[in-house]
């Protein structure tokens, strides 16, 4: 029997505000435990908690850029629960009137192009830290991320395959680190992300049962998560089993997900309005303010790039995939690279260089790279050598020009003195000359690799192949 | 008689507020909320057609913040009222 697989997913954002959602307390992660708390986000009895305005305008911000509807009136629930974590007994979220209803991203796998559809994105508080104590029977709560403003973004079950959701994830990631309301660094859960996944006989309208797959903290634990549990149900429909509707968690060290059993008393949540907040009623010049703000986005910035730069669309897809990537390919070319030589090097050396780290704190600066850019252009260095140049500009942070002059890099483009070099090395290799001019044009590479070593690579290659040619031919 | 509020329903209720009664607790509260919940039942004599649903009684809306940073309370502060605590956290029975 063939199956098609149903995915939709569920993502928490953590939002990049200076302080919590309804406390003035610090967001900044990282902290010493405890040490960014105060009586409203410990959840203290009689406290009155004061919505953060930045949180509003940045899930409107986050609402245009997906085409969806603002819900112009909307509030907070309260939404109950037992959990160490949250010390209220319930987490403020929204229900039934969220800030951000329908709306969709446009995603691509394999040159084909889908609509995936957006349910709806809420605002919401993060929950405490859980650390377990590897020796005693405990556990120490950090209530530092208590009170983080989340935007929790939840999909259609549109997608079909764990590349889609893969390939939904990391355009959603992007747009978010666009808008710059999210670092999402997915290792550190401030870009979170939990799967529904069902299977169902192909032509078949209605749903399978679902699993929910939790602890995926990469884009590589996304799709792994998604395979593994996609064969296992399959495994199980074909065996004539039940899927039983269950939390899955994720293993990375064993590469299974495994039942996540403690918490799965039926969910009752009693969600009711909260009664603390306020509605947030948000008029139409709010709107389009934010609106206004709103920056250049990844599809946009993508169809530029080729339409400005010439660039391919993969080159441009893989410039634009990260803001501050493509802002550094744009100020390179800005002080005068030519685009498709600044972007072939930033997606190789550049990013084989910088390995995981972030491109804004790189040591090289855009202008650093157009400099170096430039010297190959005016033929002062080699290509290979300017490989090399780069690498020592990565570790020492010194500029281009200073570490040619040190090394004496310069390439050597001084016809007499080469041809000397030249002649010396084809009277040297009789037997290869022949070859070379009985039509074995390959040896060339032989030559041209005994005049690099000769001068340290640093003959300019196009005159070595030229004089190389007419040395031979003349003897 | 025609009750409200079934024992079960309270005894669900209970669970999820981590409350545990006694038999005899169950019958009481069952009854008590039951007598609870008819005189709130009166509310429904009332009629209410055309009155849009409200949450909050005062017509206020929009009570922000900006978003600036206030100090917290210092961690020792912090943690003064947990039942049990180390030198930087509240400590809990182990759950995973």
């Amino acid at each position: 029997m063939e199956f098609e697989t149903v995915i939709g997913l569920e993502i928490h954002a953590q939002l990049k505000t200076k302080t919590k959602i309804f406390c003035g307390c610090s967001n900044e992660f990282g902290a010493a435990p405890n040490t960014h708390t105060c009586p409203i986000c410990l959840g203290m009895p009689g406290v009155l908690p004061v919505l953060n305005r930045k949180v509003v305008e940045f899930a409107i911000r986050f609402g245009l850029a997906t085409g969806a509807k603002i819900n112009q009136f909307n509030q907070f629930a309260r939404k109950n629960y037992f959990y160490p974590d949250l010390p209220k007994g319930y987490q403020t979220s929204q229900f039934d009137k969220p800030i951000v209803g329908k709306g969709f991203l446009d995603i691509e796998v394999d040159g084909e192009s889908r609509r995936i559809g957006i349910t709806r994105a809420h605002m919401e508080e993060d929950a405490g830290k859980l650390v377990h104590d590897s020796v005693e029977p405990v556990s120490h709560v950090d209530l530092n991320r208590t009170g983080t403003p989340l935007l929790e973004i939840v999909s259609e079950p549109d997608m079909r395959s764990p590349q889609e959701a893969v390939a939904y994830l990391k355009k959603l990631h992007a747009i978010v680190r666009y808008l710059n309301i999210c670092d999402g660094n997915m290792q550190e859960g401030s870009f979170r992300c939990d799967a529904n996944i069902s299977l169902r006989p192909v032509g078949q309208q209605e749903l399978g049962t679902r699993t929910e797959l939790k602890n995926m903290n990469s884009f590589r634990h996304v799709e792994a998560a998604l395979e593994y549990e996609q064969r296992r149900q399959r495994d199980l429909l074909l065996d004539g089993e039940k899927i039983v509707q269950e939390t899955l968690l994720w293993d990375p060290d064993k590469q299974i997900t495994a039942s996540m059993r403690g918490k799965e008393d039926a969910h009752d949540y009693r969600y009711f309005p909260c009664p603390d907040l306020v509605p947030v009623e948000i008029s139409e010049e709010w709107i389009e303010e934010v609106r206004a703000g709103l920056p250049e986005l990844p599809d946009a910035r993508k169809a530029r790039f080729m339409s400005e730069y010439e660039l391919s669309e993969y080159d441009a897809d893989w410039l634009t995939a990260d803001r501050p990537v493509a802002d550094y390919f744009e100020a390179v070319v800005k002080v005068g690279a030519q685009a498709k030589k600044a972007a072939n090097w930033i997606m190789s050396e550049l990013s084989r260089e910088l390995g995981s780290e972030d491109i804004e704190r790189c040591r090289v600066s855009p202008a650093g790279l157009a400099e170096l850019l430039a010297m190959i252009e005016k033929n002062t260095i080699s290509g290979k050598i300017a490989k090399s140049v780069f690498v020592e500009m990565m570790e020492s942070g010194k500029d281009a020009v200073a570490i040619v002059k040190e090394k004496g890099l310069e390439q050597n483009s001084d016809m007499g003195e080469l041809q000397a070099v030249v002649e010396k090395i084809v009277a040297a290799n009789p037997e290869q000359a022949e070859d070379f001019r009985n039509g074995k044009t390959k040896i060339m590479g032989y030559f041209v690799g005994q005049l690099m070593k000769e001068t340290k690579g640093k003959a300019n290659p196009k005159m070595a192949n030229e004089l190389f040619a007419r040395v031979i031919n003349k003897g | 008689m025609n009750m409200k509020i079934s024992q079960e329903d309270v005894q669900h209720v209970a669970n999820l507020a981590r409350l545990r009664l006694s038999d005899e607790e169950l019958v009481t509260m069952t009854g008590q909320l039951d007598t609870i919940l008819s005189y709130v039942e009166k509310l429904d004599e009332l009629d209410t057609t055309g009155v849009s649903p409200t949450t909050h009684v005062f017509p206020l809306s929009n009570v922000f913040r900006e978003d600036i940073v206030r100090p917290s309370l210092e961690q020792q502060e912090a943690l003064e009222n947990g039942p049990k605590t180390d030198e930087d956290s509240f400590l809990v029975p182990k759950i995973i």
